[in-house]
């Protein structure tokens, strides 16, 4: 087939930020089904609640504090990621690296503090309905968390080694909206496990 | 609005270079290299999405030949050519290979082939995604007929519902089995959604609007989003069904507060959209193979997209309608017929849509239009049968019959089986580079149809009888005997049907009449490279100024110029216009997509036997997505 040549890329830049890169389009679609993902699974605890006339089933609601806490540090994190998020998109370098270093220390941070909200608990999974699904649901939010802070120390050292060109910058800000997820799937999972069965 | 940041322009373009020194640097940046290695790191989507859709291909053989045993043990009474036992595993085998490993993975198969060719770009977005992906497909699948050939097939049905599938009355590792093999595919199968939904919105040739959209791109961007919101449903199922027999949750288990009506809103809530997962890619091919046979464009290019998203926003309303014999309130089951039979409204207006254009057209009647036909005419009486048991008293009625049997294999086999081989002759010269014989297409198609009805029709009949489903046999005294005989007459012609096309497929690799670019004269962009296509698709970006690009200018491609020679480099553009901004680079071949999906496997089997494996399985996979991600060094990664 004969081609004629009507116009010109030859100026247009080789990465771009937000919606004009390709990774933060697949990020939105991760977070779309990990989305319905969290939404099945509090519609399950909801079912769950609703089918039994006692909730906790056989055991005390979880203690306040874990759940409390992190909440609180979730809330925080938003602000250094959006700092970390304006300097990769001026392309600070030095910035970047701040940022990302203290994202990672918060995130390990979280977990440790998730591990104390699975202690406290105060059911296990294999007591009753309800401890089954509220280990669940915790769980399922803890392997989101986790992944999210394994890929954000990738991230870290890779900002320290040669690879850190203008491109990663865009990747740096994909990792910063993504934690906007993270925290925002946490607040109804806060609500549902922690205040719920104390209706 | 974001900045942007130019590189400085040192590098080589297209335009410094003419056609056959282009084509020369193309081939070398985007070949799949030689050797075993080369071919297991390929990222090309063609690659691919040729294995993904041999891969189906031959799911649906095994599955098949399951549909034939339990022909041929049904086709009298008090046969005993399969023992109870193994009459259940090949139930669940036949439907779980047929749904999971064959009709979702094959419409996602044809997708990652043709949408980047039809929307005009060079690979998918995340290729390596899309690697993983089929490796993941295949080894679920294998994993799942092995553990058949080891008699540790599922024997739970394809929808495995509680208590059945409950450590209690299940406690050899078959529902175990199944649990995991819909995680296996439900990866698969979400991650090739990821690829198809950046690749329309953001890798469209220039030009190509939202009104541009070839349908069949629309039908697969639909169908992407329902696995997105669908899919996360039936892997909460199985994990949590798994969790139950493995772990001594109590999700499923009444006495301690859980709840078995749960398991079926959970699998339902995928299971009903599922259906639509398979229906509407199929009806994305008939609108293809309806304009370029009818040599006309599709009349109501507006009304089917429209009814192509509402009929995936429907899908979801729709769940409950499978669960009207569990005693549902009046009220939901009302609500769920009417939304049942609402669904039937957009599925009536594409079909009156591809009758206008028929009508309107002029119709040549080559083998793909013929299973078009085809599909129209038992896609028909499926949907008829559909609205018949959206309603309550009806459903319970036949509930668990065979005329339910009948009814969804109408709508499965006549709605995307039908479609899709039809499109199988439409895009095998594109795929090969050589046609489909015409003479045995049309047996093909005769065969299939006839073999079909024969096959099916008279379980209608036998529902209304009475005979139940999932029965391994039945006694004389039921006079079941002579439809279920016909029925299984017609089975073994409808299987013949699919040895002649597997003949015709070998028979003209070899020996088929050469296809040229554009054998049929088609509109879209596909046809406007060569036949199979080069490494890299397309030499130049097309640019879309029309939509069917291929008929507005006969034998004229505008196209940009101005991309990179060096490295491997898709053009990005806007959701809506499809301006472009961005030359982004696309990722070269890896092994590591391969060795994460061999991680991933290791850990989705480990767990079935401990639960430590979520341990020592996630290092790993956690070190294999690192080698994955991490940058090699190319010019791809470093740009």
């Amino acid at each position: 087939m004969r081609q004629t040549i009507v116009r010109s890329v030859n100026d247009l830049p080789t990465y771009g930020f937000g919606s004009q890169s390709g990774p933060w389009w697949g990020a939105m679609a991760f977070i779309a089904l990990e989305g319905m993902g969290f939404a099945v699974a509090i519609a399950a605890y909801l079912y769950l609640y609703a089918v039994n006339p006692k909730w906790p089933i056989s055991s005390a609601p979880p203690d306040l504090w874990p759940g409390t806490l992190e909440t609180a540090i979730f809330l925080l994190s938003v602000i250094p990621n959006e700092l970390t998020n304006r300097v990769a998109h001026r392309l600070d370098l030095r910035g970047v690296r701040i940022g990302l270093i203290v994202m990672s220390v918060i995130g390990v941070g979280l977990l440790v503090v998730r591990g104390f909200s699975f202690a406290h608990l105060n059911t296990r999974w294999d007591l009753d309905a309800y401890g089954s699904v509220v280990w669940f649901v915790l769980g399922l939010h803890t392997t989101h968390l986790a992944t999210d802070v394994v890929d954000t120390i990738v991230l870290t050292i890779l900002m320290f080694t040669r690879h850190a060109t203008a491109r990663r910058f865009s990747d740096v800000t994909d990792n910063a909206f993504y934690w906007n997820f993270v925290v925002i799937a946490w607040l109804p999972l806060y609500l549902l496990l922690d205040w719920i069965p104390r209706l | 609005m974001s900045e942007l940041v130019s590189t400085p322009d040192r590098e080589l373009r297209d335009n410094d270079l003419d056609h056959s020194e282009l084509s020369a640097r193309l081939i070398g940046l985007w070949h799949t290299p030689s050797g075993w290695l080369g071919r297991l790191a390929t990222v090309d989507h063609k690659v691919v999405g040729k294995r993904y859709i041999l891969t189906a291909f031959a799911f649906l053989a095994l599955g098949g030949i399951l549909a034939v045993l339990m022909r041929l043990q049904l086709s009298g009474a008090e046969r005993k050519l399969l023992s109870p036992d193994l009459y259940n595993q090949v139930f669940t085998m036949h439907g779980s290979t047929m749904m999971f490993l064959f009709a979702v993975p094959v419409m996602k198969a044809f997708a990652v082939y043709f949408v980047p060719l039809m929307v005009g770009t060079r690979n998918i977005a995340f290729p390596r995604l899309n690697a993983f992906s089929y490796w993941i497909f295949l080894f679920g699948g294998c994993f799942l007929w092995g553990s058949f050939l080891f008699n540790a097939g599922p024997d739970i049905g394809w929808f495995a519902y509680v208590p059945l599938s409950s450590l209690q009355f299940n406690p050899s590792k078959r529902a175990d089995v199944w649990a995991q093999m819909i995680t296996f595919t439900e990866v698969a199968a979400l991650a090739v959604a990821v690829e198809i939904v950046v690749t329309v919105f953001k890798q469209r040739a220039v030009g190509m609007t939202l009104d541009r959209i070839p349908i069949y791109v629309w039908a697969m961007l639909v169908t992407a989003f329902l696995v997105l919101f669908a899919m996360p449903s039936v892997m909460i199922a199985s994990t949590t069904l798994i969790l139950d027999r493995l772990v001594n949750t109590h999700f499923y288990d009444t006495a301690s507060g859980g709840n078995v009506l749960l398991w079926q809103h959970l699998f339902w809530f995928f299971g009903h959209p599922e259906v639509y997962i398979i229906f509407i890619p199929a009806t994305g091919m008939v609108s293809m193979l309806v304009a370029t046979f009818a040599r006309r464009p599709v009349v109501g290019y507006t009304v089917i997209v429209l009814s192509l998203i509402a009929t995936g926003f429907l899908s979801f309303g729709l769940w409950v309608h499978h669960m009207f014999a569990t005693g549902l309130p009046q009220l939901g089951a009302s609500m769920f017929t009417a939304s049942s039979m609402l669904i039937a409204v957009p599925s009536g207006l594409q079909i009156f849509c591809w009758l206008a254009t028929l009508w309107d057209g002029r119709p040549v009647y080559r083998t793909p239009l013929l299973f078009v036909l085809g599909f129209i005419a038992i896609f028909v009486l499926g949907g008829l049968s559909g609205v018949m048991v959206a309603s309550v008293p009806i459903d319970m009625q036949v509930h668990d019959t065979y005329f339910v049997v009948a009814h969804f294999h109408y709508v499965l086999i006549g709605g995307a089986v039908f479609p899709l081989i039809g499109a199988l002759y439409y895009w095998f010269p594109k795929i090969t580079g050589r046609m489909l014989s015409e003479r045995l297409g049309r047996w093909n198609f005769w065969l299939a149809f006839i073999g079909f009805n024969i096959g099916f029709f008279p379980m209608h009949i036998l529902g209304l009888m009475g005979m139940p489903r999932r029965v391994y046999t039945y006694t004389p005294e039921m006079g079941w005997d002579h439809l279920n005989l016909l029925s299984s007459t017609g089975g073994v012609v409808f299987a013949t049907s699919f040895v002649l096309l597997i003949f015709n497929v070998i028979h003209s690799l070899r020996r088929g009449e050469l296809a040229g670019d554009n054998p049929w004269d088609a509109s879209t962009l596909e046809w406007a490279t060569s036949s199979p296509p080069p490494p890299y698709n397309f030499s130049r970006i097309p640019v879309v100024t029309h939509r069917d690009p291929l008929w507005a200018d006969a034998g004229n491609l505008p196209v940009v110029a101005g991309l990179s020679v060096e490295r491997r480099e898709v053009l990005l553009s806007s959701v809506a216009d499809a301006e472009p901004h961005t030359r982004e680079s696309s990722p070269e071949p890896s092994i590591w997509p391969l060795l994460t999906a061999i991680a991933t496997t290791i850990f989705f089997i480990g767990s079935i036997f401990t639960p430590w494996a979520v341990v020592w399985g996630t290092p790993p996979i956690a070190a294999a997505l690192i080698g994955w991600f991490w940058p090699s060094g190319t010019k791809e990664d470093e740009e």
